[in-house]
């Protein structure tokens, strides 16, 4: 099922103010639904090099899984074939970039943060590990869907620091979580549903460690009409801010419903063809 | 956290709390509440859970799922359905003090130093202002033509960065608002009718910037219409939008 018509998807990255390059990778393939973005890490360009294999590698395998099987497809064990492929396909570009730390050494101890998302069916299947996000706004109601994998998450979880101490917390960039440092990693994998005006914002650190949450929801919000808009301004926004980490959003609109017909009928007919 | 509690002729048998996204009910031993009879299907439901709602699902079971007697093939679970399977039940709970957790939990977070001034006043609208700025926010709608949603402000990013700024202000000079004025103390204000022209007012460290947001129109400064692109504004520029005329001065 061919969602261009349905998503409006908009996929940007930015240096920021203080870095010397930008170490994340963004990607969107607006007819597949997908949208994959990673936040690396490492010394050197290995960071650049860690979030570019993520992207590159589970965006070629996603594409050319859900082509020969469409994502909303029952597995055995009851979950989405989406469910499923993420799971497989985030396992082997761990091994990749892994194994390329450990061979060279000017990659050593690399990594990236990632979340990755699968519209299909009127769902939404997201993968995520490390402290990248997902926000939903839905009726004017903006929340964050994603759970960081992050010390600061933990520390707030287990009670010891607040929200309002964790914003000032040294530890905000220390991830328990990461694609590629360990020989197998554990992405965290939900599925939700979908409302048609439904808009989804993927974003690395360098975005919500600069603005906050309300002002991020606030201009989802006000600039849903025009999301390229809408993506140029919160970076701005970051920047403004004094852009201290690489900022990367992606902002996809669902226009309209996308399930997936069901039916005798439906099978009916594709007997014809 | 919502749970189902299973139960046979009056006999409470074991809860389940909804903590997975899908927990499964069936006579199969795989399933997350199994029921060993044979008048449950295998793979007889499914219980799909989203942040704090519930939906019911029958996978096609041989005898069918009801839910409060009527049969169903997919619901949307209530505090207090009842889910009846052969002779067993399944009652669903979720408490209305868990259901509102979520809102208060997003409260505290606005809850900082500089918004507890605000939080005392009476609050009119939910738009939280955090980091509140010197000046309070403006009245609602002092917009153009229709009045009040169309102006929707988003709270003030760099308080650090505003002292060094003059306040913008809009002052309408044409239509049924003339004279008004609108201060734009905030990161971002948005003006004009939605689906036919808005333009978005940003406020940034080193000035303030108009760009162009929907609608078949560019808005038009100093009588030249505008590309997509972000344009500065300048004391005493003349916008129009949606057939107003309005004028953007700094205030000292």
């Amino acid at each position: 099922m061919d969602l261009s018509a349905i998503l409006e998807i908009v996929a940007k990255t930015d240096r920021g103010v203080a870095r010397s390059h930008n170490e994340d990778a963004v990607l969107a393939n607006n007819a597949l639904g997908l949208v994959v973005l990673a936040d690396g890490m490492g010394g050197y360009n290995a960071g650049e090099v860690a979030s570019g294999m993520a992207t590159a590698i589970l965006g070629t395998a996603l594409e050319k899984r859900f082509t020969e099987t469409a994502p909303e497809t029952l597995e055995a064990d009851g979950r989405f074939h989406a469910h499923t492929v993420l799971a497989e396909e985030i396992a082997k570009s761990n091994t990749a970039i892994y194994e390329a730390a450990q061979n060279q050494s000017q990659y050593a101890g690399m990594g990236t943060t990632l979340v990755a998302g699968v519209f299909f069916d009127n769902r939404l299947t997201v993968a995520h590990i490390g402290d990248s996000r997902l926000y939903r706004l839905r009726g004017g109601d903006f929340q964050q869907v994603t759970r960081d994998h992050s010390l600061l998450q933990e520390q707030i979880d287990a009670g010891l620091i607040s929200k309002e101490q964790a914003r000032h917390s040294q530890n905000k960039n220390l991830v328990t979580r990461a694609l590629g440092v360990d020989p197998a990693v554990e992405a965290e994998i939900q599925t939700y549903a979908v409302v048609p005006g439904d808009i989804y914002l993927l974003c690395s650190d360098g975005l919500n460690d600069m603005v906050e949450d309300d002002e991020i929801g606030m201009t989802v919000g006000m600039l849903a009409a025009n999301i390229g808009l809408c993506a140029e301004q919160l970076i701005q926004m970051a920047n403004d801010n004094g852009g201290r980490d690489n900022i990367s959003v992606i902002l996809v609109k669902i226009r309209a419903d996308f399930s997936v017909p069901r039916g005798w009928w439906v099978r009916f007919l594709s007997w014809f063809k | 956290m919502a749970k189902l509690i299973l139960s046979m002729d009056g006999l409470a048998l074991n809860e389940t709390v909804l903590t997975k996204e899908r927990t499964t009910i069936g006579r199969k031993p795989h399933n997350d509440i199994q029921i060993d009879n044979l008048a449950i299907s295998g793979e007889h439901a499914v219980v799909i859970t989203i942040l704090n709602d519930s939906f019911l699902e029958d996978l096609g079971s041989t005898n069918g799922t009801f839910v409060n007697g009527q049969s169903i093939k997919k619901h949307f679970l209530q505090n207090n359905d009842t889910i009846e399977l052969g002779k067993y039940r399944l009652k669903y709970i979720n408490e209305v003090t868990q259901q509102t957790s979520p809102a208060d939990f997003e409260k505290t977070m606005i809850l900082r130093p500089g918004a507890m001034s605000a939080a005392a006043e009476p609050v009119v609208t939910s738009t939280p202002a955090p980091m509140a700025t010197a000046s309070p926010s403006p009245a609602p709608a002092p917009m153009p033509t229709p009045a009040a949603p169309q102006q929707r402000t988003a709270p003030a990013a760099a308080a650090a960065a505003a002292p060094s700024l003059p306040l913008g202000v809009i002052q309408i000079l044409s239509g049924g608002n003339a004279g008004r004025e609108l201060e734009l103390t905030k990161t971002l204000t948005t003006l004009g009718k939605p689906a036919v022209q808005v333009a978005v007012i940003a406020r940034r460290p080193h000035g303030y910037f108009i760009t162009h947001v929907e609608g078949a129109h560019l808005p038009i400064v100093n009588g030249k219409a505008l590309d997509t692109q972000a344009h500065p504004l300048s004391d005493h520029d003349i916008i129009e939008l949606a057939g107003v005329k309005m004028e953007f001065f700094l205030k000292n």
